[in-house]
């Protein structure tokens, strides 16, 4: 067999399913990759040889026995660290999690089981999930393959890096306010925020719970819904989970649901134009046209109150944080400083996570304290969550025009490791464009649209309506298929190549 | 070690004529549901620490809450019973504050959207002038979680100020507790202290009868805080007011309320103000020590739990739940005392001695009630009280009690022999009927036996015959004693005295 | 919009159980001003008669049964626990607190 680190995941599940390779050869061989490549990339917090071909090993039993295979049995997978899994460590990026070994499984982690995808380790991530470059993990800066000045994106900059790095095929990341989207554009991947709920939160460490939602990475718009299909659907222990069935996002990803020919698509005039690089406006203007020639009607559509998605985002999702990051006190689990014995209980609670906390995290967490505080609730939070519904209303009345919108993923190509690092409204900005579809909590899926400024990809974000994914599926595959017979091939064939160090 | 912060009461006669006490009080009612309020772990009582714990009521990151279906009913129906309107839309908020013993370092709590609000309870005090009925105001009932348990060791005096350091239980951690407030109660100041005991006395029977918790105090699955200011008298504004906790049984409630209107009299009436501050009740002198002061207002920056999504019962779920509503406790003593004709002492001591419901059951069946409550506040209680147990647990049950009163107004048993069948029944031996059999207690109704037996007492004690005809009718008591004897207690002993008075007067 | 002095990023530490020294107050003050100025926009919108979104999709009543489901190990239980004695955790000792 040729490279395995080559093929997608559809075709190794495909290849595993035929007994042409076994699921202990594919995973042993990203297992490599990730040995060759992980010094420089710096996308794995915690990979476990063992555990992984052990679980490669029960989906070889498994197709042995002639058991039923999942879609995905056999195929690796990068998880972010922020999901629970028995048998590793949990660290959400931070120090006050250090060595804490959760004594459970995230739903997702046993409907990855289940399925027979292989989970190669976890990855590097913002400290819970707070930031766009991934430079706020206390584990270590995760580096762009397309070019390791640059950052990955963030949060979920480690599981992007694994897939473009071709470490894994697939990836989990999870996204608040872009955090699947923003990275999977600056790497040149596709990434899929689903309908707020699609996936269960159960064992995701919370950041934001009314935004927080798990979802697939992959090099291609079908390994992406063939992951999505495997996270999503009801679960009883996320009061928040959505109890109805799954759209069929692997079905439109095939192009069974008919590609955009006469879909209208909305092109949002407030997520263009000033603050969005050239180079990013100009392949977005290209995926505009190209919609055109495939024969989709692309209308323009305002949306006023998405201007105020920034100010409402940086309310909501810091008041939420504030809360649930409490629950860090170093009583439990984890960290604990300053028990000399003579500190009571508040000061070793306040010395631990100042120790066990990074500024960012810091930040946001008194940034939401204030905002909750008695007095200014009404003027921020309450407010905010307002303004969620005005965000909301410009949605519907577009989804009534159109089928899907339409914007670049991030105002700008990755940028260099430590420019925007104490910063934070800079900081912030990267996810601009993200903002309004988690507020509303509609899917959004990144997809790539070519290189851009620097020679480094550029995302097109596909948005549709509230249990719609299917919709950016259809229109992602369609696009993609467009783009790649342009280009002679997937945008991540022009990756440079990696230096492999380590044991080959 | 804390000390009073008053060492000198005013008298409670003083205090109250010059105060007017103003009091709220808020009840914590543990529900009896099988699993906590937002996961599966079992709430029994009693067990090694940290065994009925999971990720969601450890708080582990990553867990989620999902409501307890038991519970909300359980609230609905606490709240339909205080008469209380049911919020056809409420939440859940976080209430955020650090404490070890909260394993989120926040409170799944409803805030300004309770389940249920705008109530009453009448409640019965006894007052120079008889019984006083009272209506008072229910302000919100709503629905919470329990925190964990925590030890404090170590130190000289091993309370908390002296500790060295503490130890966490989380089992109680997630049990659902339902908080119950009244609105601000103004009554006659005399009455205030037996208001309150009226009050919680009422409310625990009503929980009961619901049958949504065992509402025992003793063991805190029901929690009383008393919150009490005083203002003199013709002022409108209230004063500040403390709140008193750790007061653990239904006497207490009454002490705490009387020592504080006391202890807050003499530091008014002496120039002194009220620091708004918890203080704890001391069930061995019946005194209030101070707890925390809080300095600043409490800022516990409550927002909606976006974790849970908002209870919105619509009209059939609580019409559903309110035909499950059992009559109220007030009402039901009132109906039972009419009709079964009795006192408010009679009434009382068959509520205290737990036989109410036993009786009813037993009437129900057919029996006379004076009978049923011979019985059950009679030898059953008799032996409870022996024994250490509750009437109610004793395995004799209303049908038995039932059976026995049919076999004595019958005759087949006097009283000597129902209680000899009361202790085969308990002892296992079988419902009356058996134990009559197997011990053989059926009375001697052959009158030849009885005369027999008469003849040979009446011999051996020849003055007597002589004492009846003389007219000393009493004097046949030695006769029908030693019949009995001879009967082994199996005679009825009316049927007896009326034969040896026929027999002497040569009848 | 309030500009935080040092006292108030202090107060906010101490809800927030965060130990900062003075130079991290001064400098926390400085960027949660620049902040604040930046999301204060929220109040230039939105009007009594909107009302807040809090789900994303609105779903209501979801509930479960009352029925018990296995509880962790006590051995998974403590796992994580900086410090424990008797089966229970250890903390340090609670200071100016209420009494439970």
């Amino acid at each position: 067999m040729s490279d395995l680190t080559r093929l997608d995941a559809s075709e190794t599940a495909a290849a595993v399913a035929a007994g042409e390779v076994t699921a202990r050869e594919v995973a042993g061989a990203h297992l490599d990759r990730i040995e060759q490549t992980d010094e420089a990339v710096h996308a794995f917090v915690h990979v476990d040889r063992e555990l992984t071909l052990a679980a490669a090993d029960a989906v070889d039993a498994a197709r042995a026995s002639g058991g039923p295979l999942g879609p995905l049995a056999g195929v690796p997978l990068a998880l972010k660290d922020v999901f629970t899994m028995r048998g590793a460590p949990t660290t959400c990026g931070s120090k006050i999690l250090d060595g804490w070994r959760p004594p459970y499984d995230a739903t997702v982690v046993e409907r990855l089981r289940d399925a027979g995808v292989v989970v190669l380790g976890k990855t590097n991530m913002d400290e819970f999930a707070m930031g766009s470059s991934t430079e706020n993990s206390a584990y270590g800066v995760t580096h762009n393959p397309w070019n390791l000045e640059r950052i990955p994106g963030g949060s979920s900059g480690g599981s992007s890096a694994a897939v473009a790095a071709r470490q894994a095929p697939l990836a989990i990341g999870t996204d608040t306010g872009g955090s699947i989207r923003q990275p999977a554009a600056v790497t040149g991947i596709v990434g899929v925020k689903p309908t707020y709920g699609a996936v269960s939160r159960y064992g995701l460490v919370a950041f934001s719970s009314s935004l927080d939602q798990g979802g697939p990475f992959a090099r291609s718009v079908l390994d992406a819904a063939l992951l999505h299909e495997v996270m999503a659907g009801h679960d009883p222990r996320d009061a928040t989970s959505i109890d109805a069935p799954v759209p069929p996002v692997a079905a439109a990803a095939r192009g069974e649901l008919g590609g955009v020919d006469g879909l209208k698509v909305g092109v949002v005039t407030q997520l263009q134009g000033e603050g969005y690089q050239p180079g990013v406006q100009a392949r977005f203007d290209e995926v505009v046209q190209l919609l055109t020639s495939l024969g989709a009607d692309v209308v323009e559509v305002s949306c006023p109150s998405f201007d105020y998605a920034l100010p409402a985002y940086y309310l909501i999702a810091p008041s939420e944080c504030s809360s649930n990051l409490a629950r860090f006190d170093g009583m439990r689990y984890g960290l604990r400083a300053g028990d000399d014995g003579k500190n009571g209980v508040e000061q070793v609670m306040a010395i631990t996570r100042a120790e066990g906390f990074g500024p960012e995290v810091k930040r946001r967490i008194m940034l939401g304290t204030y905002a909750l505080s008695a007095g200014y609730y009404d003027a921020y939070y309450g407010q905010a969550q307002k303004v969620r519904t005005l965000i909301r209303r410009d949605f519907e009345a577009a989804y009534r025009d159109v089928d899907v919108l339409l914007s670049p993923t991030t105002p700008t190509v990755a940028f260099p490791i430590g420019e925007r690092a104490d910063d934070p409204v800079a900081m912030y900005k990267a996810d601009l464009a993200t903002l309004p579809s988690s507020l509303y909590g509609g899917p959004a899926m990144s997809l790539p649209a070519g290189l851009g400024d620097d020679d480094l990809p550029v995302g097109v974000q596909l948005m549709a309506a509230v249990q719609r994914d299917e919709q950016v599926y259809r229109v992602g595959a369609a696009l993609e298929s467009a783009l790649q017979e342009r280009w002679g091939g997937p945008l991540l064939d022009r990756i440079p190549e990696l230096a492999t160090g380590g044991a080959a | 070690m804390t000390t009073p912060s008053s060492d000198v009461l005013m008298s409670f006669e003083d205090a109250i004529a010059t105060f007017d006490p103003v009091m709220g009080l808020e009840v914590h009612v543990e529900l009896n549901t099988l699993t906590k309020m937002f996961c599966g772990c079992p709430t029994e009582f009693g067990a090694a620490p940290n065994t009925q714990v999971c990720p969601v009521c450890l708080g582990l990151p990553g867990a989620l809450p999902v409501v307890n279906q038991k519970a909300v009913e359980s609230a609905i129906r606490i709240g339909l019973a205080l008469g209380c309107s049911i919020a056809p839309w409420s939440r859940f908020a976080r209430k955020n504050y650090f404490y070890p013993d909260m394993p989120k370092d926040f409170q799944t709590s409803q805030y300004d959207e309770p389940i249920a609000f705008n109530g009453a309870l009448d409640i019965v005090v006894e007052t120079d002038d008889g019984p006083q009925s009272i209506t008072l105001g229910i302000e919100r009932a709503h629905m919470e979680e329990d925190t964990g348990k925590i030890s404090h060791l170590g130190g000289a005096t091993g309370r908390i100020h002296g500790a060295d350091y503490s130890l966490i239980d989380y089992n109680r951690a997630g049990v659902p507790l339902i908080e119950i407030v009244t609105k601000p109660i103004e009554v006659e100041p005399a009455l205030a202290p037996a208001v309150a005991r009226a009050y919680v006395t009422e409310l625990r029977e009503l929980i009961v009868a619901l049958g949504v918790s065992d509402a025992h105090m003793h063991q805190g699955s029901m929690r009383v805080d008393a919150n009490l200011s005083l203002k003199p008298r013709g002022r409108a504004e209230f004063g500040t007011r403390t709140e008193t906790k750790n007061v653990n049984s239904i006497r207490s409630v009454e002490r705490a309320v009387r020592f504080e209107i006391q202890r807050q009299a003499v530091v008014l009436s002496s120039g002194g103000t009220i620091v708004q501050e918890t203080r704890h009740f001391h069930e061995n002198d019946g005194s209030t020590t101070s707890g925390r002061v809080k300095e600043e207002a409490e800022d516990y920056r409550y927002f909606p739990e976006p974790d849970l999504t908002p209870v919105a019962p619509d009209e059939a779920w609580v019409e559903s739940l309110r035909a499950t509503l059992p009559e109220s406790p007030l009402l039901r003593r009132a109906r039972i005392r009419e009709e079964w004709g009795l006192s408010e002492h009679e009434m009382q001591s068959l509520i205290n001695a737990g036989a109410l419901d036993l009786v009813e059951q037993t009437v129900a069946l057919g029996a006379d009630p004076a009978d049923a409550r011979k019985w059950w506040t009679g030898e059953i209680a008799r032996i409870s009280n022996e024994r250490g147990l509750d009437v109610a647990v004793l395995p004799i049950t209303p049908a038995d009690v039932h059976r026995i009163i049919v076999l004595t107004s019958d005759g087949a048993l006097n009283d000597k022999l129902a209680r000899q069948v009361i202790e085969g029944v308990l002892a296992g031996e079988g419902g009356p009927d058996e134990v009559v059999a197997s011990r053989g207690l059926a009375v001697v109704s052959d009158d030849g036996a009885l005369l027999e037996a008469i003849d040979a007492a009446l011999a051996a004690q020849p003055d007597v015959a002589d004492k009846i005809r003389d007219g000393k009718v009493q004097a046949a008591g030695a006769i029908v004693g030693a019949v009995m004897k001879a009967t082994a207690g199996k005679a009825d002993a009316a049927r007896v005295r009326e034969l040896i008075l026929r027999r002497v007067s040569g009848a | 919009m309030p500009a935080l002095d040092r006292d108030d990023v202090a107060h906010l530490a101490r809800l927030s159980r965060l130990q900062l020294t003075d130079a991290e107050r001064d400098h926390y003050g400085e960027q949660l001003d620049v902040i604040l100025a930046a999301v204060a926009r929220v109040a230039e919108v939105a009007a009594d008669d909107v009302p807040p979104t809090t789900h994303a999709v609105p779903v209501v009543n979801v509930t479960r049964p009352d029925v018990v489901v296995p509880c962790l190990s006590r051995e998974d239980v403590l796992s994580g626990a900086p410090a424990a004695e008797d089966d229970r955790f250890r903390v340090p000792r609670i200071l100016d607190e209420e009494e439970q």
